[in-house]
């Protein structure tokens, strides 16, 4: 195969994701009553963001073949904390901000160290642990709230606007990627992260190192999960321990990563993938209520294009030629 | 030099044991706060709210061994138990059909799950978890978003909360009536015999002439009906049906069934062990809340345990 089609047909995923998301988002843009407009972007970004990072974090797990059921607890965990520590003068504020993300990336860290040595699996070790998260999170807020002198100013800024009308937040998201999925895409880690996704056996007989990667992979998961949480934090202003909000980050991001081609078995696709997989997956939500459709149905729809973008994925059974290659 | 064992010790799983074991742990411990957790009237009610999760716990297992997941049990449960009430709604026949409707419902969203699996082969987390939200959006939309109004049908609450014989609840033996199935179904059974294999390696299964693909759609028929199930005798139990009334239940249930030494990849468990699992699970909760742990405790209690647990002995192999 020519060198352009390889790299093409690498990128599939993500850019299927793209153009699902595209599609979605001018349908959403041409009948909304307000259209095109830098409000309009920007409520959506800020929306969209939240689930693209903890999607961006569950990518890095799902890619070694794992998967990150507390991901939404972190980002629930994270949010409380900084409730409390964004307060403050400026400077202090700031400091509570590297605060949440050590947080993040300890939650990480935690997950990953009991996988890789108490040879747990992967989903059961993260439900226990998501409700450990959860516990500390309903343990520094029983009610919803935030400290009395949080540090809006901040907040303000990072959900604002940037002259010439681009959201904070999409900048902020570009900045993660750029700061750490490409990095890390690029590193030795990175790739060695992918090699233990495709075949753990095989990465240990070539050498790769498998516990590093992981543990990497489930750090960063933690660690963008925790720029979720900052970001939720931003947004309410406040923290709020809610049970059902940790268990939906958790489930939409692993539809998010599916949406944008992302495989669950491992070894294949890209945070960038997942991000655009998230936003579609926001946008179907909004989709309803720019239709003027009473808003009981948005579950039952969103649940709806979930199961057909999901079916859609059982297209490749038309390449199968050999029924065996079903069960592999 | 290792010690051997009488027969028929020698056969007991090291998981189960530990499971037991530990289950005997929790009471002692529990005495110590209090003498009421030896009491036989406090153990009778931690079973009979223990056999809830115990129905879904059951389906879960089924799943489970054929190294899937089954990630819709949360609004599954909700369809059971609001679907067996809307039809109680409906006049006698409605009343007498309330059970068998409810569970309708459950084995359908469970074909759903099964044929996205077996057929279309999709991962199953997801394909459930898809199922999960158009779940949810029926009840949303059919309820209004608000806890519907009808309540449980006579039979429901009877088989919930009463008791025929010797004090035992009915839900207890309920379960057990549905374990004695299920280990025969395990043990017995050419279907059951096909979990296990399938659990194993699903290619030499098929090779081997199993249809795999009908016993995957009808694993996950029988998960989707049991959580329905559960549904029922919840709304039995609180003689109505709520919003979100399952979603205490999904990850109790994958729990209970690893702790019992169920491999999450599937092919390896005894249905003793998720019954272990399930009291273990039950009786933490119980226990934690006797003592009036806040919530927030109870959270990371219940995880430490979890990992704790599993570390003795749901290890996997070291690499070689």
């Amino acid at each position: 195969m020519k060198d352009w089609r390889y790299r093409l047909a690498e990128q599939r995923g993500t850019l299927l994701a793209l153009a699902i998301f595209l599609f979605m988002f001018v349908v959403y843009v041409s009948k909304h009553p307000a259209g095109f407009t830098a409000n309009v972007v920007q409520t959506a970004a800020n929306k969209g963001v939240l689930l693209a990072l903890v999607a961006m974090g569950q990518t890095m797990v799902v890619l070694s073949a794992g998967i990150d059921l507390s991901a939404g607890m972190i980002f629930i965990f994270t949010n409380c904390l900084g409730s409390y520590i964004i307060a403050g003068s400026t400077p202090m504020a700031l400091l509570g901000v590297v605060g949440v993300l050590l947080a993040g990336l300890v939650c990480g860290a935690l997950n990953g160290l009991i996988v890789i040595y108490g040879r747990l699996q992967p989903i059961v070790t993260t439900i226990a642990t998501g409700s450990i998260y959860y516990g500390v999170a309903l343990w520094l807020r029983p009610q919803p709230g935030n400290s009395d002198n949080f540090n809006s100013d901040i907040a303000d800024f990072m959900t604002g606007r940037l002259p010439g009308g681009i959201p904070v937040s999409l900048v902020a998201l570009f900045v993660v990627v750029l700061v750490v999925w490409l990095p890390f895409r690029r590193s030795a880690i990175g790739r060695a992260v992918y090699a233990t996704g495709s075949s753990e056996v095989a990465a240990y007989m070539s050498g790769v190192p498998i516990a590093r990667a992981k543990f990497w992979a489930y750090t960063l998961s933690g660690l963008l999960s925790a720029i979720g949480g900052l970001y939720l934090t931003f947004i309410t202003y406040s923290g709020d321990a809610s049970f059902a909000s940790g268990g939906t980050y958790t489930l939409y991001s692993i539809a998010a990563v599916v949406l944008g081609g992302v495989s669950l078995f491992g070894g294949v696709g890209s945070a960038v993938g997942a991000i655009f997989g998230a936003l579609a997956f926001r946008t179907i939500g909004d989709l309803l209520f720019v239709f003027d459709l009473d808003p009981l149905w948005q579950p039952l729809f969103q649940g709806v294009v979930l199961l057909l973008a999901v079916c859609v994925g059982a297209a490749r059974l038309f390449q199968i030629r050999n029924r065996l290659d079903l069960f592999a | 030099m290792t010690i051997r064992l009488p027969a028929p010790l020698r056969r007991v799983d090291p998981a189960v044991a530990t499971a037991f074991a530990c289950i005997v742990l929790l009471l002692l411990l529990g005495s110590l706060y209090s003498r009421e957790f030896l009491s036989p009237a406090y153990l009778l009610q931690q079973l009979k709210v223990a056999s809830f999760l115990g129905v879904i716990a059951t389906g879960m297992m089924v799943v489970i061994l054929l190294g899937q997941i089954d990630l819709s049990v949360p609004w599954v449960v909700a369809v059971g138990g609001m679907m067996a009430c809307a039809a109680t709604a409906h006049g006698l026949w409605g009343t007498i059909l309330a059970i068998p409707f409810g569970l309708l419902c459950g084995i359908v969203l469970g074909l759903v799950n099964g044929f996205g699996v077996a057929y279309l082969r999709i991962p199953s987390m997801i394909i459930t978890l898809a199922v999960n939200a158009v779940a949810q959006g029926l009840m949303v939309a059919y309820t209004g978003g608000f806890s519907p109004q009808d309540s449980a049908s006579h039979a429901m609450r009877f088989i919930a909360t009463g008791d025929i014989v010797f004090g035992l609840p009915n839900a207890l033996i309920v379960w057990a009536l549905l374990g004695a199935g299920t280990v025969f179904m395990f043990t017995r059974t050419s279907f059951g015999r096909a979990i296990y294999a399938i659990g194993n390696r699903e290619r030499a299964a098929y090779l081997s002439g199993i249809n795999t693909q009908r016993v995957v759609m009808i694993a996950f028929a029988i998960s989707g009906g049991l959580s329905a199930f559960a549904g029922e005798l919840l709304a039995g139990y609180a003689s109505k049906a709520a919003q979100a009334m399952g979603d205490a239940y999904l990850l109790p249930s994958i729990a209970a069934v690893v702790l019992g030494g169920t491999s999450i990849l599937g092919g390896r468990g005894s249905y003793i062990g998720t019954i272990a699992g399930v009291i273990l699970i039950t009786l933490l909760q119980s226990i934690l809340s006797v003592m009036q742990m806040e919530e927030f405790g109870r959270q990371v209690i219940y995880g430490f345990v979890i990992i704790g647990m599993l570390l003795l002995y749901g290890r996997e192999r070291r690499l070689r």
